[in-house]
């Protein structure tokens, strides 16, 4: 069970090649100072949250906790296995925190420090206080129950002993109703001051009047009394509620963890020496050391150095970008060659470019709020049932009823029509769906994502980082001999440059050759096997032409001209016979050699999703902001006819808008920086976990793992689920269109309103759950 | 039926004591790792000193 729900967590752990495996353990080396995540308590300890990975049974409870409290100063260890969180206490100045980072990897576990988020704590809060307004509804619904029962079928009762029997269920009922009723009433509350409807106002009206209408009844002697209808009203309602907070909670504290693993390191100086610091402590004016291979932690401008970057999470663009002193860096751009210097200009979330700031507030601005399903249903079914009951009495009293009488029947009709189900109709789909997709590795953020996602009719995706892969990857692995592929893979572990990562993901051990030397700027050789083995650029590797394709001399020519400026750095932008813009290395061992491209490639599945996507009548669009020539071969492979490249955020939303002026619902896949605004523009929009965190908090789910299959189910749960919301829906209504009549006809009495009120609530939940199912 | 005056209160007191009950364990953070709890229970860390006495 508890496996089954984080499958993809293992699977996580290898994505971001910057920040695991041996660039960690290199970062262990150096003054790691965790003080930002240490949060000092009143007794005098000091505490920090950690997200642990590799947590998977109960086992690893006692090997965390024991293994923590064996460290000297620590006074208490805990171990959430519900989210996978470590919280760990020690007598200030007692140790030092990183010891217990280094303590979880000795063990065979991650941990990655995070500050907990306020919005999680008051969300626990909330999570706790309807679980006490729960389990008082629910203990009153129980004991109320065991009076009526005892009325309803008490055929021999004194009329002494059932005024008793309703005095009793009063005495439990009211106060039970005003404590646990809190949620309805302040919300219908809200809504009324803000002059709207919401399903919560029909709710407090019904509860209230069954409830003052059986107190009257009560103190007259009469034979009915509705205080079990009200309550168990009440608790149907509030284990909805529950439920779907319950589930909000889990996947919040799933993005958290998420968050936590991504978060990288940063290398600041003090002084002149260099340390670690977690990118959350950053501040504006810190000078940063960013070496090859590792992502830029903050924006800035580089103070001195020079390099390539990788700029295709903030732009799209694949080539990279010469940076040399003065020049601004984005973070989330990847360091190719050299190592830079930089002066942070804005830290911590605030990074930024203006233009894609004012597009996104502009976006945020004209996005037409659409309404929730449920909040149009209340707005038909609130004052339809009130009118209703009005009706109800007035009838009544001009057929000569007593003014008592016809009160009494109109406030039967509020009861019967009370929308439990109705409230529990969408709200409960909403908690299967989003449980049956984040098993599939989606993610959903906003509560109304799945009812949107539903309606798309056309998708619109970015290429890079979303289409393809994030990292590059090897693409001529067939051609190239699988031993030699092996190894050169073996060497490049030990190597830090971007490429050379990319060629290590090949690698089948994780086991790097011992005596590595690395030439900075030129590549890494070894002895394996008694004969020098290199790999690098082709001059390094000794290669003045291709060994393999002796015909391509006019591109080898080129090749070589890069090379020979900065040889260790990719040959890049189209110049192989391909023309798919693949970097190139080269592998030499002894006197056999080959070469190496390696680029952006496509998901492993985008293809068959693609065709998926399109068979579900779905219209596709990929807009990039890469080059034409990047963009037109992976149409070309998934057979998008609509694509364009080189386009600008501005652009990019304008093609939006001009969709929807056509009156589509468009669904918005992308990961860069360049996409969130058009992200916050779309009808709904997805990205996946490796893209920008601003990226990612505008989208509406994320998706996780190397597949864009999630893409796929998150459209067809999404469309099966609001296929059983209006199911839901309309069979609430059948059992209105039932049950008002009876009502109106006064015939209620309490038996018929309990069964009647629990039956519907518990079938649409019912229904609710096969949006669990496959198709 | 006078009885009922003493036995329904009773029946109701036991709710409520089964209700505080809950509360308190609420309260206490007994249901903030729930998944947790079910596998704490299969741990023998706790039993290893007795083992030791009884030997």
């Amino acid at each position: 069970m508890s496996l089954r729900s984080w499958p993809w967590i293992p699977a996580f752990a290898g994505m971001n090649g910057e920040t695991n495996g041996q660039t960690k353990t290199i970062e262990m080396s150096e003054a790691l100072d965790l003080s930002h995540y240490a949060k000092p308590a009143a007794d005098g300890t000091c505490g920090m949250d950690l997200a642990v990975e590799g947590v998977a049974c109960g086992a690893c409870i006692a090997r965390i906790e024991g293994a923590m409290k064996k460290l000297p100063g620590v006074t208490d260890a805990r171990l959430n296995f519900t989210n996978r969180r470590l919280h760990v206490a020690w007598a200030d100045g007692a140790l030092e925190p990183a010891r217990i980072i280094e303590t979880l990897e000795a063990n065979g576990y991650r941990g990655h420090p995070f500050v907990p988020l306020r919005a999680e704590e008051e969300e626990a809060a909330e999570a706790r206080r309807l679980t006490r307004y729960l389990a008082v509804a629910g203990f009153a619904a129980m004991n109320i129950m065991l009076l009526s029962v005892s009325v309803w079928s008490g055929n021999d009762m004194t009329p002494e002993t059932r005024d008793f029997f309703h005095w009793a269920s009063a005495l439990i009922a009211l106060p039970a109703a005003a404590y646990a009723g809190q949620p309805f009433f302040r919300s219908a509350w809200r809504a009324l001051r803000a002059h709207s409807l919401n399903m919560d106002v029909p709710i407090t009206v019904g509860v209230t009047l069954a409830l003052a209408m059986s107190v009257i009844e009560t103190a007259n002697h009469a034979k009915a009394a509705y205080f079990d209808s009200a309550i168990m009203l009440l608790f149907f309602l509030l284990v909805g509620r529950t439920l779907e907070h319950a589930m909000r909670r889990k996947t919040r504290a799933v993005a958290g963890n998420l968050a936590a693993l991504k978060a990288d390191t940063a290398h600041r100086f003090a002084g002149d020496e260099v340390v670690s610091v977690p990118v959350a402590a950053l501040e504006a004016g810190d000078r940063l050391l960013v070496r090859p291979g590792e992502r830029v932690p903050a924006d800035g401008t580089v103070q001195s150095g020079h390099s390539e970057i990788d700029e295709s999470l903030i732009t799209g663009e694949t080539a990279p970008r010469a940076v040399a002193s003065g020049a601004t860096v984005y973070a989330g751009s990847l360091n190719y060659s050299g190592a830079l210097t930089l002066n942070v200009t804005a830290a911590g979330g605030a990074a930024l470019i203006d233009e894609i700031e004012r597009l996104l507030e502009k976006a945020a601005g004209a996005k037409s709020r659409t309404l929730r399903l449920a909040d149009r249903a209340a707005r038909v079914y609130a004052p339809m049932v009130h009118v209703t009951a009005a009706l109800t009495a007035a009838g009544w009293l001009i057929a000569g009823a007593s003014l008592h009488d016809a009160i009494v029947t109109a406030i039967a009709v509020l009861i019967i029509t009370c929308p439990c189900a109705l409230s529990l109709a969408i709200p409960a789909v909403q908690v299967v769906a989003s449980g049956a997709l984040f098993k599939s590795g989606v993610i959903v953020n906003a509560g109304d994502a799945i009812e949107r996602l539903a309606e798309a009719d056309t998708v619109v995706f970015d290429k890079t980082g979303t289409l393809t892969l994030p990292e590059p990857r090897v693409v001529n692995a067939g051609a190239i001999d699988a031993d030699l592929l092996k190894m050169a893979a073996r060497l490049a572990l030990s190597s830090r440059h971007p490429l050379a990562l990319a060629l290590a993901r090949e690698a089948i051990s994780a086991k790097p050759f011992g005596n590595v030397t690395e030439q900075p700027g030129h590549g890494v050789r070894a002895v394996i096997g008694g004969v020098e083995a290199r790999l690098g650029s082709a001059e390094f590797c000794g290669l003045t032409h291709n060994p393999l394709i002796p015909a391509q001399a006019g591109i080898q020519s080129q090749n070589r001209e890069i090379s020979d400026v900065r040889p260790w750095v990719p040959a890049c932008a189209g110049t192989n016979e391909n023309g798919n813009g693949a970097s190139q290395i080269y592998f030499a061992h002894g006197d056999k050699s080959t070469r190496i491209e390696i680029t952006q490639k496509l998901r492993p599945d985008a293809a068959e999703v693609v065709q998926a996507l399109r068979g579900l009548g779905l219209d596709l669009h990929i807009l990039s902001g890469d080059r034409d020539d990047a963009v037109a071969p992976v149409a070309r492979d998934l057979g998008i006819a609509h694509w364009q490249g080189g386009l600008t955020p501005a652009e990019k939303i304008a093609f939006i808008e001009a969709l929807k002026a056509e009156g589509r619902r468009v669904l918005m896949v992308g990961d860069g920086l360049n996409d969130a605004p058009a992200l916050a523009a779309a009808h709904v929009s997805l990205s996946p976990v490796s893209a920008a965190d601003l990226t990612q908090a505008q989208a509406d789910a994320v998706f996780l793992g190397d597949r864009l299959k999630p893409v796929q189910e998150a459209v067809a749960v999404a469309r099966r689920s609001r296929r059983l919301m209006t199911e839901n829906l309309w069979f609430a209504a059948v059992y209105n269109a039932i049950a008002v009549p009876v009502a109106i006809a006064g015939l209620v009495t309490p038996l018929i309103a309990a069964l009647a009120m629990s039956g519907s609530s518990i079938t649409v939940t019912l229904n609710a759950l096969r949006a669990h199912r496959g198709r | 039926m006078n009885v009922l005056v003493y036995l329904v209160p009773m029946a109701v007191g036991l709710g409520l004591i089964g209700l505080i009950a809950f509360l308190w364990a609420l309260r206490s953070g007994q249901y903030s790792d729930v998944e947790g709890a079910a596998l704490r229970v299969l741990s023998d860390d706790d039993i290893e000193p007795e083992q030791s006495e009884s030997r």
